[in-house]
């Protein structure tokens, strides 16, 4: 089992090493001139259209957002709960389905009443 | 010669199968010296092959993988697309990488140097971390784990934060509004995802891919003829996470610029480009394992080797990526929300609860499965019709929204924009 | 857990994890300490990855590192002072007191504690998670799904009032526009 999961270390060295091999490559023919580099303010300047960024470009964003983010957050868990649930399942079936049934129905309530309250449009 | 006599052999040398003569290497290493003293090194030496493997895998198949997209797209779009370099354009890719990395690769004065480098590097590692999981034969898995399902949504619920990585260092506004945009999206979609593939561990009672695939081939049946549901909104909410044309709205050309890559050129544009198309692959993978069996295929797998079934199975399943992706129009983001919310997520608890009750009946009951199966799948795929059908048809049109006959205009100022 | 493998993997984790929870601290840009929380979070999955809690390291990153980070990030970019520099405040002293104070509780436990030792190699956790669930902790499994709807519910409030500069029945010229044409 630990092996196996050492295995994904592996995989994260590669993951690392593919696109930085790539990169490299890139800047090492920056280095031999077969890639040019001349650089000037309006290249390096925020790219917008052409028109010169006005104001911070780090702009304050909709509570929208924060809300579909607390939303996902509950039902994220949710279903954390529900996955060894399932697997376990089949030992217990009908007292594991009732359970079920109550913990999602609780939960549809929750959806239910998101919608109702218009939680769900996005503005 | 009994390499070639048909059956797929588990000797060394029927290299058919590609695992065989990597387990007999590893054996070899593992029985150095006394038999325990190295083993060590024989871990190490499976972890890089198989790292290797998937690495070369990767970076092969993205490069077919540009060509066979562009190709695809621009027949559905009546085009000819990429016909100048070699026969049929094949050597596009090889172009493409070439002109990608010798291109002027800019970096945003006003930007966040090392996030900027970074983001590129590490959106990698997920769709890697993803492919290491897959089954690609019976014993070509490079990390055979237990609980795999749940493992590739959490991977995948990694990337999200790598595109605001890129989107946030780029100090541009198109860049974090798509990449705002896309992790709203991508949030939205992984419930509907994460409830559809509770369906299939909870039909299976199986988390690893291995078993998953085991399942199909012991009862003889393809998932997605008996979880028809969970199929449809897996296929859905995972496609919506890959910034394709109809969810594209983290990089909507049309309306921020480039999305969460404005700022990058280059080799750099070009990363972010190659992992689109993995991720793609992977979801086509991750589909193909759960839903069509994997390297299974009715018996077929002994006479073809199993991981030229599971090839062949992603990439026609990438077919239906396509597809989709030639064919449907951007959607708005409210559209996508209202979608993911609306409809995938009801549709995935009603999935669960049906297939709990499902299996509660043949546990408890002690049916053969010959008889329920069928039974199952005849139920499951007709109420997967008539709930679609009916959703639609009762919540699926919009409001009309004009007029049916022209009006004149009277308020000429409300009609101007102002 | 032995061997020099998961040995070095543990030290190489515990740099990475007690290196990401202190540049949370150091960090002067606010997003480069929530990236950094980011990292702990998956270093510290990785950890339990070593103790065999396969189950655990998988919630951890689906909610800690996924979810609880966007959360962060959004609750972030909705707050319009953020990219104010040096966050030196008064409460430096008071906090790295409680700071030392909870270090040290947890510390005293963690070495006072006679911990059951399991052996190398774990079955999955899953299912004993599962079982557990369903028998002995069933009433824990039904009350966290009142906790969850509590805090969904909670949230729906709290921004209850809001958007209203959007809606088409609002006044302004664009609004007029849209309400005709409906």
């Amino acid at each position: 089992m630990l092996g196996d999961w050492g295995h994904l270390g592996f995989l994260i060295l590669v993951g690392i090493a593919l696109p930085g091999t790539a990169l490299v490559v890139s800047v090492l023919l920056g280095l031999f001139k077969i890639r040019p580099k001349l650089p000037n303010s309006v290249k390096l300047a925020t790219y917008e259209c052409g028109v010169e960024t006005e104001g911070p470009s780090h702009v304050q964003f909709h509570v929208g957002y924060y809300v579909f983010a607390l939303l996902f957050v509950v039902f994220d868990i949710e279903s954390i709960f529900l996955y060894p649930w399932a697997v376990a399942y089949r030992h217990e079936a009908i007292y594991g389905l009732v359970e079920a049934v109550i913990f999602i129905g609780v939960l549809v309530l929750g959806l239910a009443y998101a919608w109702k309250k218009q939680a769900l449009v996005w503005r | 010669m009994t390499a070639l006599s048909g059956f797929l052999l588990s000797q060394w040398y029927d290299l058919r199968d590609l695992g065989n003569p990597v387990r007999a290497l590893i054996d070899w290493i593992n029985g150095w010296g006394d038999g325990t003293t190295f083993h060590w090194v024989g871990y190490i030496v499976a972890g890089l092959i198989g790292a290797a493997a998937i690495g070369l895998f990767l970076g092969i198949a993205m490069l077919s993988l540009i060509w066979i997209e562009r190709k695809a797209v621009s027949r559905i779009q009546i085009r000819y697309g990429p016909n100048r370099t070699g026969p049929f354009g094949l050597l596009q890719p090889v172009a493409d990488a070439l002109k990608l990395m010798q291109k002027e690769a800019l970096t945003p004065l006003a930007g966040d140097k090392i996030v900027f480098w970074l983001a590129p590097v590490v959106i990698f590692i997920p769709t890697l971390l993803v492919f290491g999981v897959l089954p690609f034969g019976p014993k070509m898995t490079a990390a055979n784990i237990s609980v795999a399902v749940l493992y590739i949504v959490a991977i995948g619920s990694a990337t999200p934060l790598v595109i605001f990585m890129a989107g946030w260092s780029s100090n541009n506004k198109y860049s974090l509004l798509g990449a705002m945009r896309g992790i709203a999206m991508a949030i939205s979609y992984e419930i509907p995802m994460v409830l559809s593939l509770l369906g299939v561990v909870l039909f299976t009672g199986h988390m690893d891919l291995n078993g998953i695939v085991q399942w199909q081939q012991k009862y003889h049946v393809w998932l997605i003829v008996l979880q028809p549901l969970a199929a449809l909104t897996y296929f859905i909410s995972a496609s919506a996470e890959l910034n394709r044309t109809p969810t594209d709205i983290a990089e909507a050309e049309s309306e921020i610029v480039a999305g969460y890559h404005t700022e990058y050129s280059g080799m750099k544009f070009g990363l972010f480009y190659a992992v689109e198309l993995g991720n793609a692959l992977a979801v086509s993978g991750i589909w193909a394992t759960l839903f069509f069996g994997g390297w299974w295929l009715f018996g077929l797998d002994r006479w073809i080797p199993a991981w030229l079934i599971f090839l062949g199975k992603m990439y026609i399943l990438y077919g239906a990526l396509i597809i989709t992706r030639g064919t449907l129009p951007r959607l708005r983001i409210d559209q996508l929300l209202d979608f993911a919310w609306k409809f995938l997520l009801p549709l995935a608890l009603v999935n669960v609860l049906v297939v709990a009750l499902e299996v509660t009946i043949w546990q408890e009951n002690g049916i053969s499965a010959g008889i329920v199966l069928p039974v199952f799948a005849v139920v499951n795929i007709l109420l997967s019709v008539v709930l679609v059908v009916g959703y639609v048809q009762s919540f699926g049109f919009a409001r009309r929204q004009r007029p049916r006959r022209a009006r004149l205009i009277t308020d000429t100022l409300a009609a101007m924009p102002q | 857990m032995s061997g020099v493998g998961p040995v070095s993997a543990f030290y190489v984790l515990a740099v990475l994890s007690i290196g990401s929870a202190l540049m949370v601290m150091a960090a002067r840009s606010i997003i480069h300490a929530v990236l950094f929380l980011v990292l702990f979070f998956v270093s510290l999955a990785a950890m339990f990855v070593l103790l065999s809690a396969d189950f655990v390291a998988v919630a951890q990153l689906l909610v800690y590192a996924g979810a609880i980070g966007v959360l962060v990030v959004f609750a972030i970019l909705l707050t319009p002072s953020r990219e104010q520099r040096g966050m030196e405040t008064k409460f430096v002293g008071p906090g790295l007191l409680a700071g030392a104070v909870v270090a040290g509780t947890v510390i005293f436990i963690a070495f006072n504690t006679n911990w059951p030792t399991a052996s190398n190699d774990f079955p999955s956790t899953v299912d004993a998670i599962g079982q557990a669930l369903l028998n002995r902790w069933a009433l824990p499994f039904e009350i966290a799904s009142v906790l969850l709807i509590a805090a969904m519910i909670g949230a729906i409030v709290i921004v209850g009032g809001r958007g209203v500069d959007l809606d088409p029945g609002a006044a302004g010229p664009s609004a007029r526009l849209v309400r005709r044409e409906r």
